[in-house]
């Protein structure tokens, strides 16, 4: 055990750091195209949004090897493409929880709101966002725990991450070199989504968590 | 000075208000009251331009609304609506200072804002200002609605059916203060019901609608007096009966109070405390007989210490019997420091409740009644 740490111990934890630098930024990405073409959704009339939203739908189930595989084709192998990949993957749950959250606050507060004498972008500020806060935290955190298992896609063109161990532990039917790239991306996984859980309570005081 | 010009309104086809022409002085209660779709919150809702007329104008202190900036105007109306509306993502304090801080208030003001009217319906700044609005009964949620609406110290204030949803004594509670409060701080307000009895307690003048039009608008007393036509005659219902005296407890006993039999929990029972908004259950034995009062204190001091709320029950409450004098129970009201008493049948079964609220409206009634006769 000892050896293989000896061995493996420092490129062990230089994945860890860029496996994480992949999946926050690529997920802070996500979140910010997220949360704007979700609002920018939310603005649609509602027939545009019925049309549009099954079509992301069908759009995120699109595995993600055939559209990285289109993305090579386009823009070559470099590390933009696994990036832009990711993101767009990130990007979905964090839309669809904006757009489904601001959808969910009650008219009530808006009519309260606007009977406050609050512009529309006051509402959207001091009130929908706040509002529709857990449920883009709850998107959040589902884009946080896919973008660590879709980071190993990086290590397919090279580009470092936990996923190279699996990948070698696989070719080299190592299965240590397998648990050694597994047990810390579940752990990442595990961590970083009670973080967003603990941010979740924090952010919403006086309200019952919805995820 | 509120004046409603020819105002007429459409959805498609159907036309709600025909040609609406009234005016509010300022400092006067107005009640709007009529049935159901008549268009009371369209007529409201055009004040603060959360509607617009699609003919006629309306004028505060002479000038024409549709010139002024639909944001900048609602900031200086202040605005009640049913279903309370508090965002529940701010504190009690957040909530009252919504439009000060819209003004640019500095904190200190917007803080000192909150205090006064807090201590105003009073709820205690330190312990309700950091609350969120889920901690709190729908009566103090929709105290703080009218608080918000109060803040920026707004000459006109809208409220549409602003109690509809409360228990009754929690609503008249409400409606006593919201009374003192106009009249305290010279408010014009234009408030909604569909309950005559709330028009006739609030109203300088009450303006009866119906299908759009105005069917009477008149002071209470006139219209009690010279009800308009058989629709208002029919609103002004009960209220209208001159018989005087209603000697026996039971003529002016609230039927139908919060009881619960004392094998229930204590969560059980705080739970419905929350939900109907009220701070006292009477409980009963298998027998459906009266046993005592559960107060919300009592819970809150003791609740976590016992299983059943038989410990938490006090007799300290005065009760009489449904076919007793009345007069002795207004005595006992007004004389001592308990808000109501529980009126009980000849079987000791409960039969209902009296509270200060109820009672001074019997007599109101009754003056009238006699006025008329
Ligand atoms: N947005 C709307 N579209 C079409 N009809 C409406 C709309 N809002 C209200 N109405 C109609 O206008 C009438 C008056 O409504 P309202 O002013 O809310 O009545 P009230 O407050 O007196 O109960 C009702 O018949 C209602 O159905
Ligand atoms: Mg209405």
């Amino acid at each position: 055990m000892s050896a293989f740490f000896d061995a493996y111990g420092a490129l062990l934890g230089r994945s860890i750091l860029i496996h994480l630098g992949y999946v926050l930024a690529s997920v802070s990405i996500g979140l910010v195209c997220g949360v704007i073409l979700g609002i920018l959704l939310s603005r649609l009339p509602p027939k545009w949004s019925a049309f549009l939203l099954p079509v992301l739908s069908i759009f995120q189930t699109i595995p993600g090897i055939v559209f990285l595989g289109l993305l090579f084709l386009a823009l070559g192998m470099i590390p933009a493409t696994v990036l832009i990949a990711l993101c767009v993957y990130a990007t979905f749950p964090i839309l669809k929880n904006t757009y489904t959250g601001l959808s969910q606050v009650e008219n009530r507060y808006l009519e309260a709101a606007r009977g406050c004498g609050m512009s529309p972008m006051q509402i959207l500020v001091r009130v929908e966002l706040p509002l529709a806060l857990p449920s883009i935290i709850g998107g959040l955190r589902m884009s946080t725990v896919y973008t660590v298992s879709w980071t190993v896609l990086a290590s397919m063109i090279g580009l470092g991450g936990l996923g190279d161990f699996i990948y070698q532990g696989i070719s080299s039917n190592n299965n240590l070199l397998i648990v050694a790239g597994a047990i810390p991306a579940a752990l990442m996984a595990v961590v970083l989504g009670a973080i967003l859980d603990w941010l979740q309570k924090k952010a919403t005081p006086g309200r019952e968590a919805v995820s | 000075m509120i004046q409603f010009e020819h105002v007429s309104k459409s959805y498609g086809r159907s036309a709600i208000l025909h040609d609406l022409s009234f005016t509010v002085p300022d400092g006067q209660f107005l009640v709007l009251i009529g049935p159901s779709g008549c268009g009371k919150t369209t007529t409201m809702k055009m004040i603060n331009r959360l509607l617009e007329p699609d003919g006629g104008r309306v004028l505060i202190d002479g000038k024409d609304i549709a010139d002024m900036n639909p944001v900048e105007l609602r900031r200086h109306i202040g605005y009640v609506i049913q279903q309370i509306g508090l965002f529940p993502n701010m504190t009690v304090e957040q909530n009252i200072c919504v439009v000060p801080k819209l003004l640019k208030y500095s904190k200190e003001q917007s803080a000192e804002i909150a205090r006064n009217l807090l201590e105003l319906v009073n709820l205690p700044y330190d312990q309700y200002a950091k609350k969120y609005p889920s901690e709190l009964s729908g009566g103090q949620q929709q105290r703080i609605g009218v608080l918000r609406a109060l803040a920026a110290s707004p000459p006109v204030v809208l409220m549409d059916e602003p109690f509809g949803a409360l228990d009754p004594m929690t609503r008249e509670t409400l409606q006593d203060e919201v009374k003192k409060l106009q009249k305290q701080l010279h408010k014009t307000i234009v408030f909604v019901t569909h309950d005559m009895g709330e028009a006739l307690r609030l109203a300088d003048t009450i303006l009866f609608m119906n299908g759009g039009k105005i069917e009477q608008m008149a002071p209470p007393e006139e219209m009690l007096e010279r009800p308009a036509s058989d629709l208002v005659r029919s609103f002004l219902g009960k209220h209208t009966v001159s018989e005087s005296a209603p000697i026996r407890a039971e003529d002016f006993m609230r039927k139908n109070p919060y009881k619960v039999s004392k094998d229930r929990g204590v969560l059980e029972c705080a739970e419905m405390m929350a939900r109907s908004g009220v701070d006292t259950l009477l409980v009963t034995d298998e027998n459906d007989r009266y046993l005592g009062v559960l107060p919300i204190r009592n819970i809150r001091l003791y609740g976590r210490t016992v299983d059943s709320i038989v410990p938490l029950i006090t007799k300290e409450v005065h009760t009489i019997h449904a076919e007793d004098d009345a007069r002795e129970t207004m005595e006992y009201l007004v004389t001592s420091q308990d808000n109501y008493v529980v009126v009980l049948n000849s079987d000791e079964t409960i039969a209902g409740i009296i509270t200060k609220n109820s009672m001074a409206r019997v007599v109101a009634d009754t003056l009238w009644g006699e006025a008329q006769g």
